[in-house]
């Protein structure tokens, strides 16, 4: 019982410390935030508003109503309107419009004579992603125009797949970011945040106060992780809910699963943290290791940004003592694909596996450093 | 000299790698004395002293703490100890209340325990103030202070303090050496490192280390006539200056 209430105690303190500290308030709770948000909305393939010049051969009546919508629609702006395919490479070097929307001459008349007309989408794809988006937006607008035409026609059955296929890539995007960002940032504040925080009462000398106190110095360890698992859950949770409910992105599997997981990354990256404050003797060192150590081949390698799979042979080997790696397997295991735990029971295993030899190294270098 | 011996040391040596920090030392501190132990930096005194609380294993000697074995029991020698760092650490970003009430807390205390202390703290320091205070907001005068208060929350047998002055203005250095001897008076040992040779006078017994080695021990008086010098600074000067004894490092002794 006097050991619960100290460790309660302890626990306090440790509060105290995070709530007190507007940085540490803000990497706990802003970056999460700020991160999933940047990549949810800012670095999707997404457009909003991109100029794009008109080549109108037809001039007709069905023209004028598709660029009508094309301009009406919040994904473009018809900035300009030109006459000839001369102006076409003049209209882009001016480098203000990303496409050009070229319609064929006797628009009109060949889509009530043949069915059928063209209209070509020449894009700037010097940023691919986006004149991807571009192309694949017009046709959906093309798409839904005709629809509305043709209310009693039947449309052609080819392209309704193609509309299927618009929106998934910038709703893929996110989908694909959320499992390493959840990851990058379970990593932050588990390996950086608590190795800055044990470092930081060796600088000031509290350190070798709870040393010299009755206090076991596993429990110190003990007393200084806790809030920051407690912390980094609630990370996880918010992560999640704001993947479900503002990017609607559905989680396939089993959420007591993924929460399960999530706790075991989170001590493997604690156990990293306190691997880190063994070494690092001072706050800033800490932050230094946690960050080029960590946080950059966790960035690089794990394959949140970069596929794995296209990687060099040389860092596809050294990919596989990243812990992220396999975590982010795990993640889009559960999250996308709904598989359950007899699916990903090996990157499970590593991680326990890499988990226990962290725990293992911290105690024997914390006891060189004792004796 | 029959007084009870609350620490004893036999041959106490600490070895990091080649390096001998501590070499053979032995002494002994009785009940409610005031120990100086003394030595220029790297002397090795800071290591003594922490095999003594228990943060270094020794690597060889023995030594009894509260009469406690440093190998045996290291966690009952914890309880009955208070130790107070140079850097005077407490936690600058929770009040002087809330330190209290944690240092009480790892010690064990129970919360009217707690609550008890925390009242006579305020009354002796006069904290009426600035008991809701943040401890960094504090001059250093007062966390050294509170920072004694706190070493002896749990009222410990033996206090040990690692140059609990530098750094605090003179005035300031008398009135927590007043609280030294209160402290001495009501029973508890007080084995304190200076490097302050005016504290040094102040002891009932100093012990000066050079090279891992333990140089002289004895009372100031007795010292300054064994040396045949007026005051504890030429003492320290003579035994730093011996031929045979170069200090590690080049460094001196910081006395001002």
């Amino acid at each position: 019982m006097g050991l619960m209430k100290r460790f309660i105690g302890f626990i306090k303190k440790e509060f105290y410390h995070i709530f007190r500290d507007k940085r540490s308030l803000f990497i706990l709770f802003g970056m999460p935030i700020a991160q999933i948000m940047l990549f949810g909305f800012a670095v999707t393939n997404e457009i909003n508003n991109v100029d794009i010049a008109i080549l109108d051969h037809s001039k007709d009546v069905t023209t004028k109503e598709i660029i009508n919508k094309i301009s009406a629609s919040k994904y473009f702006s018809v900035s300009n309107y030109i006459r000839n395919e001369a102006e076409i490479e003049t209209a882009f070097k001016k480098g203000k419009i990303k496409a050009v929307l070229v319609f064929e001459k006797d628009f009109s008349k060949k889509i009530g004579k043949e069915n059928i007309a063209t209209i070509q989408v020449i894009a700037d794809a010097t940023d691919p992603n986006t004149a991807n988006t571009i192309s694949n937006y017009t046709s959906a607008i093309l798409q839904k125009y005709q629809q509305e035409i043709n209310t009693t026609i039947k449309i052609p059955y080819q392209i309704i797949p193609k509309t299927r296929m618009v929106y998934n890539p910038e709703l893929k995007s996110v989908f694909m970011f959320v499992p390493g960002v959840m990851t990058i940032i379970l990593m932050l504040v588990s390996a950086m945040m608590t190795s800055i925080s044990i470092t930081r009462e060796k600088e000031l000398g509290t350190m070798e106060i709870l040393l010299v106190s009755p206090l076991k110095p596993s429990q110190v360890i003990v007393g200084k992780v806790v809030p920051y698992i407690f912390l980094s859950i609630i990370n996880a949770v918010i992560i999640v809910l704001l993947s479900i409910f503002v990017f609607k992105m559905p989680i396939q599997g089993s959420l007591i699963l993924l929460g399960i997981e999530s706790i075991l990354f989170i001590i493997t990256s604690l156990s990293l943290g306190i691997l880190i404050s063994t070494i690092s003797a001072s706050q800033q060192t800490a932050m230094m290791i946690s960050l080029m150590a960590l946080m950059l081949p966790t960035i690089l390698l794990s394959g949140f940004i970069f596929p794995i799979t296209s990687m060099p042979v040389v860092l596809q080997v050294i990919s596989n003592i990243i812990p992220a790696k396999w975590f982010i397997i795990i993640l889009k295991g559960i999250m996308l694909k709904g598989v359950g735990l007899s699916f990903v029971w090996k990157e499970t295993l590593i991680l326990v596996i890499m988990t226990l030899f962290f725990i293992g190294l911290s105690i024997k270098k914390y006891k060189i450093r004792l004796e | 000299m029959k007084e009870e011996a609350v620490i004893q040391v036999e041959n106490l040596t600490k070895k990091f790698g080649d390096f001998t920090a501590v070499n053979a030392i032995s002494f002994e501190v009785k009940k409610g004395e005031i120990f100086g132990f003394l030595g220029a930096n790297g002397a090795g005194k800071t290591t003594a002293m922490k095999m003594l609380i228990g943060i270094y294993k020794p690597t060889s000697g023995n030594a009894q703490v509260a009469s406690f074995n440093v190998y045996k029991n290291p966690n009952e020698i914890k309880k009955n100890i208070g130790y107070m760092s140079q850097k005077f650490a407490l936690y600058d970003d929770l009040t002087v209340k809330e330190n209290i009430t944690f240092f009480g807390g790892i010690y064990g205390l129970s919360r009217s325990q707690i609550k008890e202390k925390t009242a006579q703290l305020i009354e002796e320091l006069n904290l009426q103030e600035t008991v809701n205070q943040l401890v960094g907001t504090l001059p250093l005068g007062w966390k050294q202070k509170i920072s004694f208060s706190v070493a002896l929350l749990h009222n410990p047998k033996i206090v040990f303090l690692d140059e609990p002055t530098s750094g605090v203005d003179p005035i300031t250095r008398r009135q927590f050496w007043e609280m030294i001897y209160e402290t001495a008076n009501n029973g508890t040992t007080i084995f304190v490192t200076t490097h302050y040779m005016d504290e040094a006078e102040y002891c009932d017994r100093v012990s000066i280390m050079v090279n891992g080695n333990i140089e002289a021990l004895d009372t100031p008086k007795k010292l300054k006539k064994q040396f045949n010098v007026v005051t504890m600074n030429d003492v320290f000067l003579k035994l730093a200056r011996s031929p045979s004894l170069t200090l590690p490092f080049g460094k001196g002794v910081k006395n001002d």
